[in-house]
């Protein structure tokens, strides 16, 4: 468990998903978006191929901040933009540093990036700090 | 063409998703979540829960039955094939473990455009079957070309 005080950087999330895991993703989470797992349909709508689903990169920002606090019970809200694409077999970055704590939240600035690129961006996340 | 705004404050029925234990194995290990709370019976009931627990972001998973009909609505006139998924939040009160059942309804919260881009809120809000909320989600559409 990190600690959570003003200023603090949570430890950075590193994930590299793997050439299936859309598929796998579409599965779990019911979004069968051609985009995501068919590589021709998604050149021939203008993409450089099968791309990630968004709420699979904030599933990964969630998760950078529940181990940071210790738990899934910890993170009360998320809010975040998407910005551009994510894509497989490429390492995503979650990082995240703590703006303020009060009331027993602490409040965290948090990104996702891949490649340089912000794909999660201005994203928020609020953490209990206690029990 | 402007956008037609008449939608907003629209509500949905509610529809209603059992939390199943091999379901929220499944997308925990496709998000790659490696707390046991999340994929062992025993560890979860260990740390008093009744059964393994949601990852938060499973939110997406019994939010969607409810969601789907007023992303689709006709009446909001959504073209999907320009959309994109501009911004999303969710805001979390009671865990969701197997064997709950989850009560959602959506509705449009606003409708607005900006810079010849349609600007659609959806906005969800989760029960359990004791009546708790577990949920609340805002979800930002962005339909450019409008």
């Amino acid at each position: 468990m990190a600690e959570l005080n003003e200023g603090a950087s949570l430890p950075d999330l590193k994930v590299t998903p793997d050439r299936y895991l859309t598929v796998r993703y579409a599965g779990a989470s019911g979004d069968f978006n051609p985009i995501h797992i068919d590589e021709e349909f998604a050149k021939q709508v203008g993409l450089p191929g099968r791309i990630l689903h968004g709420l699979y990169t904030m599933a990964q920002v969630a998760r950078a901040q529940t181990e940071a606090a210790g738990g899934p019970e910890k993170l009360k809200r998320l809010a975040v933009q998407f910005r551009g694409m994510g894509l497989p077999e490429h390492e995503i970055t979650v990082s995240g540093t703590v703006r303020e704590v009060r009331d027993g939240v602490a409040v965290v600035d948090t990104v996702a990036e891949q490649d340089g690129k912000q794909i999660i961006r201005n994203a928020e996340a609020e953490l209990a700090t206690s029990d | 063409m402007p956008v037609d705004t008449q939608a907003a404050g629209k509500t949905y029925e509610p529809k209603t998703y059992a939390v199943g234990r091999e379901k929220v194995r499944e997308y925990a290990n496709a998000v790659g979540e490696t707390n046991p709370v999340h994929l062992d019976v025993d560890a979860a009931r260990a740390a008093g829960y009744a059964d393994v627990v949601a990852p938060p972001m499973f939110a997406v998973v019994y939010s969607a039955p409810a969601m789907a009909p007023a992303v689709l609505d006709p009446e909001v006139g959504i073209d999907l094939a320009m959309m994109v998924h501009g911004g999303q939040e969710f805001a979390w009160a009671e865990p969701v473990v197997a064997g709950d059942e989850i009560t959602t309804t959506a509705s449009v919260k606003d409708i607005s455009e900006r810079g010849g881009k349609g600007f659609y809120v959806f906005e969800t809000v989760s029960t359990n079957q004791d009546g708790d909320t577990v949920a609340t989600g805002t979800w930002t559409n962005i339909v450019r070309g409008v």
